[in-house]
């Protein structure tokens, strides 16, 4: 049976505990939102006004009539900050609901990442080699060139691209995160 | 029904607004609107006023929504009209008063092409409003502008702004009227979580030193959550202190209430925050300006915060005990679980607390020292308090509004509220120039109630044009301005952290506030020593017309007790009546403002 993600109405309680000695960590967001036009400026303005981090964002429609999008956002904070920063979306008038897959539960969290390598000779077979061991497609070839595709998590990215700088990294094009629940939880627009 | 017979979108929106319930709109005209201004001209249900400037048409529109506790409505012109509206929509959205604001906007085929008279409102105005909208489509407009209503009253309450291209408001469409359904989206949670409830009265049914600190959300939340908090601060015995936005919510000359807390706050108040071993906050924000240095704030309590903006909740300060819900359903959840509950409270240590809060009471720190001879300086204390004694003894229904600094410190401090709703100032965003045009507001929901506007000379002439609104419409607002002939506030602050060296803060080349009153059609009275104050208050008050009186009092007045940016709650320096304490300002204080 699907089961909606709870929405984050309760505040949680930091009974005993200290602003200061509440240690970092990185969260991820989603958030259902009516696709209108200045919602995602509404959030991001919310980011920006407020001071907080934006590792990642990446934003599309997600239902049939397209009257719907999915926010995902990447940030990192303190727990008071990142439970702020779930306060503040949710309290956005055209959010429906907001999740914090990273503290919900299992997750599932991919980017994809379209790198263009110019090299010749050695280094050229290198790059290749590394795409092959990281599954990375390549979708463009030129005789000094190659786009290699690759999806996966964040540090599988990272590291597929900083192997590949020293041997003719020219650019990279990422889309940011998406992420979704695994199993049978999801963000769910139906009213709670 | 054929298109021609259809309402155009101008006529669509004064239906709405009637739908609403709407009976004023403060407003301002232009190019954009004038399809709006040509509806307003055809029908009687909805009154305009007509202001100076449009930032004064939303002050206005929230003194009435804060009289009034109705939604406050604007309507202003396109670009200049709305860009000026912006500094009382940050105001509005700080200290959460529902206002709708109608912004005209140039043709949509225009809009991107800086056309005359185009901004960009909404992308201006996204983050000084709870929430915006362009009306795109004639179809939308109905529908907006009662959804614009919800939102602007419902949760924590806050500006709404609707950006209307001028062709939407010619063309024809069919009208919608509200409807009953919830919206899809925006569905505050307004009922206490009962677990949470039965937690906080667990806390405060154990706690030796315990205070209730309510604020500007139980205002919001209408006479009922007052009359609960009350209620249960009788009951339990405890404490009460409240933000300079809560004021009036608990009777101020009830021996429960310490005054008002935070940087202008009473002795008591801030000591007992302090000290208290637990903590009830009711529709407050532990804003800065409450809280002084956060890290050395009420070090030894567990908090209880209410709030009915979960986001409010863990934002400055980290509690035990989160409520979510609307303040008037926390506060009676909290009084039936208070009695349903069967332990103890400790009687004896509350006793013990109050001995010494009445210790700290005794301190006396709002004294003053008027001197009474002939001619002697007016203190800007004693003006409020005899404006409050002979405001009092007329019995008339009275509403204070105050610009920003000193005097506003001062009338916080020696105005006594025993009502919601009497007190209306610029407590987040702290705007001069929000006094005057306020007290509009507040005269026209209430024209029979006495209505003073207690002013600072600089703070006054941000928006002393609406002296002329006061007199097309008669509104016999009293400008009550205690002159010291520097930015008070400003000056204080100079004085005490910047070596004495008043910089700009000295108001030169003041207007003859007599003449001036008299130049705008109404009465112009002043009071140069301590014999004039009495006598002027009384004019004032008799008068039926728009009244300046300026009371010219002591310069050098400084605002204590004060505690200095970056300090703590009892490192609060106390006036020149108590020479024996002593200031201590850090480096750190310094930055802060
Ligand atoms: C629009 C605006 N500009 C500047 C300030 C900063 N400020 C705060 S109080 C103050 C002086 C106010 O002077 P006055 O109205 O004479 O009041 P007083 O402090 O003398 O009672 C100033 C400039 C402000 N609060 N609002
Ligand atoms: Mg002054």
């Amino acid at each position: 049976m699907p089961k909606d993600i709870p929405h984050p109405a309760a505040p949680p309680t930091f009974s005993g505990k200290e602003a200061a000695a509440l240690p970092h960590r990185s969260a991820t967001i989603s958030v259902l939102v009516d696709n209108e036009s200045g919602v995602l400026a509404r959030v991001i303005g919310l980011f920006a006004g407020r001071g907080y981090n934006i590792d990642s964002l990446t934003v599309a429609s997600v239902d049939a009539g397209g009257s719907r999008s999915r926010i995902n956002i990447v940030t990192s904070g303190t727990d008071m900050v990142i439970e702020q920063i779930k306060a503040q979306l949710a309290r956005l008038v055209p959010v429906y609901r907001i999740a914090e897959l990273s503290q919900e539960g299992p997750h599932l969290a991919r980017e994809l990442a379209m790198v263009k390598v110019i090299s010749d000779g050695a280094n050229r077979a290198e790059a290749l080699r590394l795409a092959e061991a990281f599954r990375a497609r390549v979708i463009d070839a030129t005789v000094e060139s190659f786009v290699f595709e690759l999806t996966g998590g964040t540090q599988k990215l990272d590291s597929f691209i900083e192997l590949l700088r020293p041997i003719g990294l020219a650019e990279v094009s990422r889309t940011g995160v998406a992420a979704i629940a695994r199993g049978t939880r999801m963000l769910s627009a139906s009213p709670h | 029904m054929t298109v021609m017979q259809q309402p155009s979108g101008a006529e669509i929106l004064l239906r709405a607004l009637r739908d609403q319930g709407v009976e004023v709109i403060f407003g301002y005209p232009g190019g954009a609107v004038l399809p709006i201004y040509d509806a307003i001209f055809q029908q009687n249900s909805i009154r305009h006023i007509l202001v100076r400037h449009e930032q004064a048409a939303v002050h206005a529109a929230e003194g009435y929504a804060r009289s009034t506790g109705k939604v406050g409505v604007v309507l202003v012109t396109s670009g200049p009209g709305a860009t000026n509206a912006v500094t009382g929509l940050v105001d509005a959205l700080m200290d959460s008063i529902p206002v709708v604001c109608l912004t005209g906007q140039v043709p949509t085929h225009l809009i991107g092409n800086d056309a005359f008279q185009e901004a960009d409102t909404t992308g201006i105005t996204r983050a000084a409003t709870k929430q915006n909208y362009l009306v795109r489509q004639s179809e939308d407009l109905a529908r907006t502008v009662h959804e614009a209503f919800y939102i602007a009253r419902s949760g924590r309450p806050g500006p709404v702004l609707i950006d209307l291209p001028k062709d939407i408001l010619i063309a024809p469409a069919p009208y919608q009227p509200a409807s009953a359904e919830p919206h899809r989206s925006y569905r505050p949670a307004t009922e206490p979580d009962p677990a949470r409830i039965k937690e906080a009265v667990r806390l405060l049914k154990g706690a030796k030193r315990p205070i209730v600190y309510s604020g500007g959300g139980v205002i919001n939340s209408g006479d009922a959550a007052s009359e609960a908090l009350v209620a249960f601060v009788r009951a339990t015995g405890v404490p009460c202190t409240s933000t300079l936005m809560g004021l009036g919510a608990y009777p101020s000359n009830d021996p429960q209430f310490l005054g008002m807390l935070g940087m202008h706050g009473t002795f008591e108040a801030n000591n007992a925050m302090h000290g208290c071993d637990v903590m009830l906050n009711i529709g407050a924000r532990f804003d800065d300006r409450v809280t002084g240095r956060i890290n050395a704030f009420s070090p030894g309590s567990r908090k209880i915060h209410a709030d009915i903006d979960p986001s409010s909740i863990n934002k400055n300060v980290l509690v035990d005990v989160p409520i979510v819900g609307d303040a008037a359903r926390v506060m009676e959840a909290l009084l039936a679980a208070w009695h349903a509950d069967d332990a103890r409270q400790d009687r004896e240590a509350l006793a013990g607390w109050w001995r010494q809060i009445d210790a700290w009471r005794a301190v006396d720190s709002l004294k003053y020292t008027q001197d009474s001879g002939p001619g002697a300086i007016i203190k800007p204390q004693h003006a409020i308090r005899r404006l409050y004694e002979i405001t009092r003894e007329t019995g008339r229904e009275t509403f204070i509004t105050t610009e920003v600094g000193q005097h506003q410190m001062w009338a916080a401090q020696h105005y006594r509220f025993d009502k919601p709703n009497r007190w209306m100032t610029s407590g987040g965003l702290g705007t001069m120039g929000y006094g005057l045009p306020a007290a509009m507001g507040v005269q026209i929901a209430h024209p029979d109630a006495l209505v003073v506007d207690i002013s600072g000379e600089a703070s006054v002439q941000m928006n002393i044009q609406e002296m002329a609104t006061l007199a097309q419409y008669r509104l016999p607002v009293k400008v009550f301005i205690l002159n010291n002939q520097y930015m008070g506030m400003v000056r204080q602050w100079q004085e005490l952290l910047h070596g004495g060296r008043y910089s700009e803060s000295y108001s030169e080349s003041l207007p003859d506030f007599v003449k001036l009153a008299e130049a705008f059609h109404g009465v112009g009275l002043r009071a140069t020593g301590i014999d004039d104050l009495d006598r002027v208050i009384r004019e004032m008050i008799a008068i039926d017309r728009p009244v300046i009186a300026d009371i010219c009092v002591d310069q050098k007045e400084n605002c204590f007790p004060m505690i200095p940016s970056g300090a703590a709650h009892n490192e609060m320096i106390l006036g020149p009546e108590h020479q024996d304490r002593t200031a201590s300002i850090t480096d750190e204080g310094l930055m802060l403002v």
